[in-house]
């Protein structure tokens, strides 16, 4: 279920997230994970006395990398092509989805495993590959855990964060027979056994399966070289045993040279998973050790997203979820109240970039904020998220009862006199202005209180007592 | 290859037309000299609760066994390369290449590394001498590394600035682990459960 399909006609943000708030078990693993990862990351990156500096040259380089993306893809073509990989460059989800399936029908195979990847949720690739008849096997716990229990990803990092241990037991027992090798008789909801019935259950498929499907953290244009951060080993059983390995990559991980990595690998983790160095990294150049390697490259969106001066530099998003775990909006609501791959404040402003703001509920996500700019202190690369959701709350198109009002009080505030005029207006009615406005008004007081009226202006106060001093 | 590569590097091109270059500036330490680089490395990898010995260059042999009579590891795979005083007395060769069913029926692994990074607790492999394929590090349950002093380098930069990018690399950071149920990390999902580390002084 995951991918953008499921998320088609999706309410707005607001009702989503009324009902999310509902859910009280939702709020709680909610509240517990993103306290606990928090915390850690606090501790991880204070322990670098050149966080600042780093943060500083992250955004750098990706604004540079951006600036220069023709030239950078280019080179990280031709390094991976002289290097023994297939280049594929797909416009759009349809295009990606097309040449994907086309590589896996080439071999024969009729089950890939996966490494989880973002860019392969959003363009909808194993939704895609099932109407080819090839069967997707997500690997990540995480991912694993959203997958047998027909679920959608709620958190860039964490799929199944608004799952606690006794729920995923439950999918579990439920769910894993109908996928291969059934969960243990007396599965416990213990963390520890739960990651021991993932390896069983994946094991054999693992030292099988002949393709799999990736994505990358980053490329770097100077060497072709490919980096896949993770913590499990699934990544590294799909990159390294399968005979075919398709990444999946969005046009904007690319980093120009093999030295930028010194960076994002001390931004990536810390901002992550709150870890001094999350568990595997692998990094690979073209075809490695006999394998097929095929490098699909994808835009869907992303030049749209480039083409946009302010929106721009949400590009450079390294998909850490920092800004998740730290969003008050994102701990209430949870992610799936977002509708799209990525939720919470990155997501508010990449997704309604993305796909556009026709729908209401990409219309409404600019809006899926409270401006505290926690986002922006812990994104690690910088991104103003504060500043785009803005700029997008700009673009999109008021309710027509709020246009007409902006344009009212725009007329009132244009002159002195009119001002001064509608305040001693407002103040002798007073007793009549209800706590809550009626009809279509009623969406700015369900809320908002409106302020109590004064029976005087400061102005007129301010002249009748000549300061206060009659 | 496709009319998608012309279309896209068009929308870049269309994109970014006037917009100004940014210049980085790396003002983050880069490579440093570290006091003491070899404790904070075991420290650091004692922090993912991988078993860690720091010995002296002729204790290693002698310790190399007691860490596999430890796990009870007899049948352990060797890579290509590895220096004879660590390999152990019934070494199991990756020649001809062993399959994944037969790593998955190993003991353990014993291997060298390329770089250790002493910030961050990491080793990194890259297939050469003494380390062989990646698989061989990734099937078997468990994960015998040994690190020279002089391979521990200070941090990440110096790191990224001795590897070579042309081999694939493997960097690991304590044993195989999840943070997906609540958030909370537990040792020992795909991955080796067992890392232990001997570092030779």
């Amino acid at each position: 279920m995951s991918g953008n399909a499921a998320f088609l006609g999706m309410p707005a943000f607001p009702r989503n997230a009324a009902a999310a708030v509902q859910d009280s078990q939702l709020r709680f693993n909610l509240r517990k994970a993103t306290r606990t990862i928090r915390g850690r990351r606090a501790s991880v990156v204070a322990e670098l006395p050149d966080w600042a500096e780093l943060r500083a040259a992250g955004r750098q380089i990706k604004d540079h990398t951006l600036r220069n993306l023709d030239r950078y893809l280019l080179q990280l073509e031709e390094a991976v092509t002289a290097a023994g990989g297939h280049v594929h460059w797909a416009a759009d989800a349809a295009e990606a989805n097309r040449i994907v399936t086309g590589l896996v029908r080439a071999t024969g195979e009729t089950s890939v495993v996966k490494v989880k990847s973002m860019a392969t949720q959003e363009i909808g690739l194993n939704e895609a590959l099932g109407r080819a008849g090839v069967t997707a096997y997500e690997t990540d716990l995480a991912e694993l855990i959203v997958q047998l229990g027909d679920d959608w990803p709620s958190h860039i990092l964490v799929p199944a964060i608004h799952r606690n241990r006794s729920e995923i037991r439950e999918i579990f027992r439920a769910k894993m027979a109908a996928w291969g090798r059934p969960a243990p008789g007396e599965l416990t909801d213990d963390p520890r056994a739960l990651a021991e019935a993932a390896r069983l259950h994946l094991r054999e498929r693992f030292l099988s399966t002949k393709v799999a499907i990736s994505g990358a953290n980053f490329m770097i244009a100077e060497t072709g070289t490919l980096v896949v951060l993770e913590s499990e080993g699934n990544g590294r059983m799909c990159l390294t045993l399968p005979e075919t390995l398709i990444s999946v990559v969005g046009i904007e991980k690319l980093l120009p040279t093999w030295r930028d990595l010194e960076v994002f690998l001390q931004l990536l983790p810390r901002s992550s998973t709150g870890e001094r160095m999350n568990p595997y990294t692998s990094t690979w150049t073209g075809a490695v050790e006999g394998q097929e390697f095929h490098l699909v490259l994808l835009d869907n969106g992303r030049t749209r997203v480039l083409a946009d001066e302010v929106g721009r530099q949400a590009l450079r998003c390294i998909r850490c979820s920092a800004c998740l775990n730290v969003c008050p909006v994102y701990e209430r609501a949870g992610g799936h109240a977002y509708g799209s791959v990525y939720p919470g404040p990155i997501g508010a402003i990449l997704t309604p970039q993305l796909r556009g703001m026709a729908s209401e509920l990409d219309a409404s996500l600019p809006y899926a904020s409270s401006l505290c700019g926690a986002c922006f202190d812990a994104c690690p690369v910088a991104i103003d998220i504060p500043e785009v959701l803005v700029h997008l709350r700009g673009k999109v198109r008021h309710p027509r009862a709020e246009r007409l009002g902006m344009r009212a009080a725009g007329w009132v505030f244009d002159r002195p006199a009119r001002l001064a005029g509608a305040q001693r207006l407002a103040g002798r009615l007073r007793r009549f202005v209800p706590g809550r406005l009626p009809g279509p008004l009623a969406a700015w007081t369900d809320t908002r209180d409106l302020p109590d009226i004064p029976a005087e202006s400061f102005r007129d106060w301010w002249n009748r007592t000549n300061g206060g001093t009659r | 290859m496709s009319g998608g590569r012309e279309l896209i590097l068009a929308r870049i091109r269309a994109a970014v037309t006037g917009a100004p270059d940014v210049e980085v500036t790396r003002a983050y330490r880069t490579t440093r000299d570290l006091p003491g680089a070899v404790e904070l490395f075991a420290e650091r990898v004692a922090d993912y609760r991988a078993a860690v010995r720091v010995v002296a260059e002729e204790e290693t042999a002698a310790t190399i066994t007691t860490a596999l009579a430890g796990r009870g590891a007899v049948r352990v795979v060797v890579p290509a390369g590895l220096p004879p005083e660590w390999t152990p007395p019934e070494p199991v060769a990756d020649d001809p290449p062993l399959s994944a069913a037969e790593l998955d029926a190993v003991d353990g692994v014993i291997t060298g590394c390329a770089v250790a990074i002493a910030e961050t607790g990491t080793i990194v492999l890259d297939a050469g001498p003494g380390q062989g394929r990646r698989a061989l590090t990734l099937v078997p349950d468990y994960h015998l590394c040994v690190v020279r002093a002089d391979q521990i380098v200070a941090d990440v930069p110096d790191a990224v600035g001795r590897l070579d990018p042309a081999r694939p690399l493997t960097w690991i950071s304590g044993p195989s682990a999840t943070s997906d149920i609540e958030l909370n990390r537990v040792e020992g999902v795909h991955g080796p459960r067992v890392l232990e580390v001997i570092v030779v002084r």
